[in-house]
């Protein structure tokens, strides 16, 4: 029957999504429930991007064992899909001997945790590494490991490649409810849809404590916080080249400043405790943003900003990652609380989820057929001219750009339609695309993909959102 | 003996011309600066009028500009949107009607050649 | 392929120039455009008061670009439309994309840059709240409404009370929509008055002058905003919070020369107009690339725009046949109240009358516009009034120009 599976992954996150994809290289019927209208809602639509070196988690955590571990597969990982990664360096700076003491400290806990290439460097080269940093910093803590990658990308290539190798993604599943059986669960979702699996993967980011409880166990808790984050335009691109961290002090981590893999720079994160999956920005986070960013720099080019926007981060009470089966119900997973450096951590953490825990239940067979690599979504950009020509021969719409400030062709946008996992709105194919994502934030293109969406989708363009439902962008017809 | 100042819409200066008006006839302006000005601040006491200038369905459903080949009533405003708003037509050239007789013998004239 | 002049641009300054380099002489040239049809942003612009400069006559847009469309047309200049042109080098290479040739390289003797201006979008502004569907620019609303006949929205609040922004109240207004509040953060509009009269005072749509939206309200669609007074330094003051229900928020924020190929190409760009420094001719700083509308500086009127591309259209002329390469330059500087001057530069020798022309930094009434050179008083005029919204402009007579020596600066001053 087409809705029973081995194994149900719930959360279309990192986490979720490259978990998915460890298990399709098995013999494995599995699918990923997401409650969105697209994968990468949550926490990884919007955070710094950053693949952490691991000279930050306590030594003996979960944190610094994936930590380290991820740091290590990143490399190869993104290589196989096709996805944007700079090990661009990272560099924490100390504006005063206190806080150069604390580097030091910073730089035995990363030894520990089995960090490579850790270098405490003084004020001479930190101004040659990072030309733009204040001339009060006086050194930084240089890990030469740490790295970019865009969150969301990631998250879509993993889900991407495990759907090419033969998992299934239902998108709008909203669990709402659960029964266990002797042999597994009935997942039900809002929709009235229903899914049976023999194990359940919770990586529900946020909802992971809800659907822990939903499913049997009350002991997962789960709080939030958001991180509010301000982007500058390309043209400032150059302005740091390393993601650069204050020193964190008894009063916060403080924030960063960092290059992104496309060439934007990144100001944030703040960390606010909240009680739901509010992602407003605030008059007051985006002002801290700001002020501590002047701090680091006193000639950011603020005026430069494109946009800003915030992310919500889920932590466990523990203050570390939850990977373990439930203590009380069995066949459930529970991959929760995964905060920062969960990104970097993800392909460690999917690795180990399935050869420690899936392989418990199942007998792994590897699939003789698993392809691993996949067609990166910016391929056609990354082409020759005269292989851009050949393609457009074929296929005419890769001539016609509709994205000017990024220079996406429709070509581009369709194949972000019909890919896996498949783009059914404005964002989905914003994020695969990068149309919209520009200095114009959308205001030319906007309408083009509308009519491309509804074309491909074989729908009114009434009908076309931004997010999903509700956030249709049209009200109806002039006459 | 009744005093008001208006904004002259008749070109992009934007002359504040102030009128006054004894109750059936303008006895003063000042502030235009052109002829234009004079009538367009006389009509605006006595019958303010507008040019509409809106969109029409074609046949083959695209969107056409019209506007009204003289200044309607502006009283009238939302009641000939509402009559354009049935209209479906063929492509027009510019200047071509539209719509005879909107009011007053005003016409609805086509505003854009789509296939040129 | 090759040509002597290509012109970046379809809209009404590279359709003028086109026009005017053609009847001066150059007869091997090429229109590049990105969208389907010439026009540029007229065709939806389907409201009037276009062209009673230049022809004594209110038109609307579409009108307005079909003038001169049936122009290129009548001398058949070659047009690309759905062409998109990816970069300039200085050498006046041009890489240009569309679904027939692929990506293609064009070489020119002389490029004009005609590409207009974009929006400023709301993400510059870092307004708090939420992202959600209902945000767009005035223009991105104007062709939702204009060109493909959909509504954005039912009930709208508009930030910037910009001419796009005016419009389009009266626009969705006409078309069954709420306008609740335009909101300008300055203490005064940047619109034309007879916009603030026939789009908002007709519909009896407020006006809340020196106010900003605060805060965007909404998950998945707008569903509210607040805004609030700010004081002089255009910081909000709390306690002056106004809120609206609206599903829709339209920015009208101004507009940004769209000078990317430029940056590409080398040109030195002017931070004060955010578009190229250039002579009377309207010649960049790269040699036979020139630049004119828009993409120069943001104009109030379109007439404006086709006059300068007339002028770089003829200019384009005289650099391919007579190559004056040596100049005798002399800059002209913004002074007291003027944000901007073009030309930035002039040639002392230039056989022809140069308009300058001007923005003001603030609105003033009965002040005296001055051009100085050294001591030298070149120019002085009493002006009724002047405001930033509005463009101004001055003739500089060849005589004038003769034997000055030092840089030409323009200053309003009471």
């Amino acid at each position: 029957m087409k809705n029973i599976y081995d194994v149900a992954v719930i959360g279309g996150g990192v986490i979720g999504g490259t978990i998915l994809r460890e298990l399709s290289k098995y013999q494995l019927n599995c699918v990923l429930l997401e409650k969105g209208s697209d994968v990468s809602l949550g926490q990884s639509r919007a955070n710094s991007g950053i693949v952490h070196a691991g000279f930050d988690a306590m030594p003996n955590t979960l944190k610094a064992k994936f930590n380290v571990l991820g740091n290590k597969m990143m490399k190869d990982y993104v290589k196989d899909l096709g996805v944007k990664y700079q090990n661009n360096g990272s560099l924490v700076i100390a504006f005063n001997e206190r806080e150069m003491q604390t580097l030091e400290e910073l730089l035995e806990r990363g030894k520990k945790n089995g960090v490579d290439g850790l270098e405490i460097i003084g004020k001479a080269k930190l101004n040659e590494l990072e030309p733009n940093i204040s001339k009060n910093a006086i050194g930084a803590l240089w890990a030469k490991t740490g790295g970019i990658v865009c969150p969301y990308e990631l998250t879509i290539a993993s889900i991407g490649n495990a759907m090419d190798n033969g998992a299934s993604l239902l998108l709008d599943f909203n669990v709402i409810r659960a029964d266990k059986g002797d042999f597994g669960f009935n997942l039900y979702s809002q929709a009235g849809e229903s899914v049976f699996a023999s194990v359940v993967i919770n990586c529900a980011g946020l909802g992971s404590g809800e659907i822990a409880k939903l499913l049997g166990d009350e002991s997962l808790k789960i709080g939030a916080r958001k991180g509010e984050y301000i982007l500058l335009d390309r043209e400032s691109g150059d302005f740091a080249s390393h993601t650069i961290f204050t020193t964190p002090t008894e009063k916060g981590k403080g924030i960063l400043i960092s290059n992104t893999v496309d060439g934007n720079i990144i100001l944030g994160p703040t960390a606010e405790q909240i009680l739901d999956d509010n992602t407003d920005t605030t008059l007051d986070g985006l002002n801290s943003i700001i002020n501590q960013a002047k701090l680091m720099s006193e000639n950011l080019p603020l005026y430069n900003t494109i946009t800003s926007f915030a992310g919500v981060r889920a932590y466990s009470s523990s203050g570390d990652f939850v990977i373990q089966e439930s203590c009380s119900v069995s066949g459930l997973i529970n991959v929760a609380g995964i905060e920062s450096p969960g990104l970097t951590s993800a392909p460690a953490i999917a690795k180990f989820v399935v050869e420690e825990f899936v392989a418990k239940k199942f007998e792994l067979v590897k699939k003789q057929n698993f392809n691993g690599k996949r067609i990166a979504d910016n391929w056609f950009k990354n082409l020759s001219i005269e292989e851009k020509n050949s393609v457009i021969t074929k296929d005419k719409a890769y001539g016609n750009i509709i994205c000017r400030c990024e220079q996406v062709t429709e070509g581009e946008i369709v194949h972000a339609i019909k890919g896996n996992p498949p783009a059914r709105t404005i964002d989905a194919v914003k994020r695969r695309t990068r149309a919209g994502m520009g200095r114009c934030q959308s205001g030319f293109c906007q309408s083009r993909v509308a009519e491309i969406l509804a074309r491909e989708l074989e729908i009114d363009i009434l009908e076309v959102t931004k997010s999903g439902q509700g956030s249709e962008i049209l009200m109806g017809r002039t006459k | 003996m009744e005093k008001r100042t208006i904004t002259c819409i008749e070109c992009p200066i934007g002359c504040s011309i102030t009128v006054s008006f004894d109750g059936a006839n303008v006895t003063n302006l000042e502030g235009n600066t052109c002829q234009r000005g004079a009538l367009y601040a006389k009509n605006e006491i006595i019958c303010p009028r507008r040019v509409i200038t809106t969109t029409v369905k074609t046949t083959d459903g695209r969107m056409m500009a019209v506007k009204t080949d003289r200044p309607i009533k502006k009283s009238q405003t939302f009641e000939i949107m509402q009559k354009i708003r049935t209209i479906i037509t063929e492509p027009k050239n510019i200047g071509e009607v539209v719509l005879e007789n909107v009011s007053e013998d005003i016409n609805l004239v086509s505003a854009q050649d789509l296939d040129f | 392929m090759n040509y002597d002049l290509v012109i970046i641009g379809g809209g009404p300054a590279g359709l003028a120039a086109a026009v005017s380099a053609f009847d001066a002489g150059v007869k091997n040239l090429l229109i590049i455009e990105r969208e389907k049809r010439l026009g540029g942003i007229l065709n939806q612009c389907i409201h009037n008061g276009f062209g009673l400069t230049r022809f004594k006559e209110s038109l609307t847009g579409p009108e307005y670009a079909y003038r001169f469309i049936k122009q290129v047309k009548q001398r058949n200049i070659p047009v690309f439309t759905d062409t998109t042109v990816l970069s300039l080098t200085p050498e006046k290479q041009i890489t240009a994309i569309n679904s027939q040739n692929g990506v293609f390289t064009i070489n020119a003797k002389a490029v004009i840059l005609a590409m207009g201006a974009r929006e400023r979008a709301k993400g510059a502004l870092n307004i708090p709240g939420s992202r959600p569907a209902g945000i767009y620019s005035a223009g991105t609303a104007q062709k939702y409404v204009n060109v493909m006949g959909y509504m954005p929205g039912k009930e709208i609040v508009i930030l910037g009370s910009g001419d796009i922004g005016l419009i389009m109240a009266r626009r969705m207004t006409l078309e069954g929509a709420k306008v609740k509040a335009v909101c300008e953060i300055m203490p005064y509009s940047s619109g034309l008055k007879r916009n603030i009269e026939q789009c908002l005072n007709d519909f009896n749509i407020p006006l809340y002058l020196s106010h900003t939206i605060t805060k965007i309200e909404g998950k998945d669609r707008v569903t509210g905003v607040e805004i609030s007074k700010v004081d002089e330094n255009r910081l909000p003051i709390a306690g002056t919070e106004i809120h609206f229900d609206c599903d829709t928020i339209l920015f009208s924020v101004g507009l940004i020369p769209e000078n990317e190929l430029t940056k590409g190409a080398g040109v030195l760009l002017a931070p004060d107009t955010k578009g190229a420094v250039v002579n009377e001719n309207r010649q960049t700083s790269v040699q036979g690339i020139f630049a004119c509308g828009n993409v120069l500086h943001v104009h109030d009127l379109v007439d404006f725009v086709s006059e300068e591309a007339e002028l770089t259209g003829r200019a384009v002329y005289e650099y391919l046949t007579n190559d004056k390469t040596v100049r005798d330059n002399i800059n002209v500087q913004k002074g007291a109240n003027v944000s901007y001057v073009i030309p930035q530069m002039i040639d002392k020798n230039t056989k022809n009358n140069v308009k300058l022309f001007f923005r003001v930094k603030k609105e003033m009434k009965n002040p005296t516009v001055k051009i100085v050179s050294g001591g030298k008083v070149v120019y002085e005029r009493k002006k009724k009034s002047v405001a930033p919204g509005e463009m101004e402009n001055v003739i500089l007579k060849v005589d004038n120009l003769k034997g000055l020596e030092q840089e030409i600066v323009v200053r309003v001053e009471d």
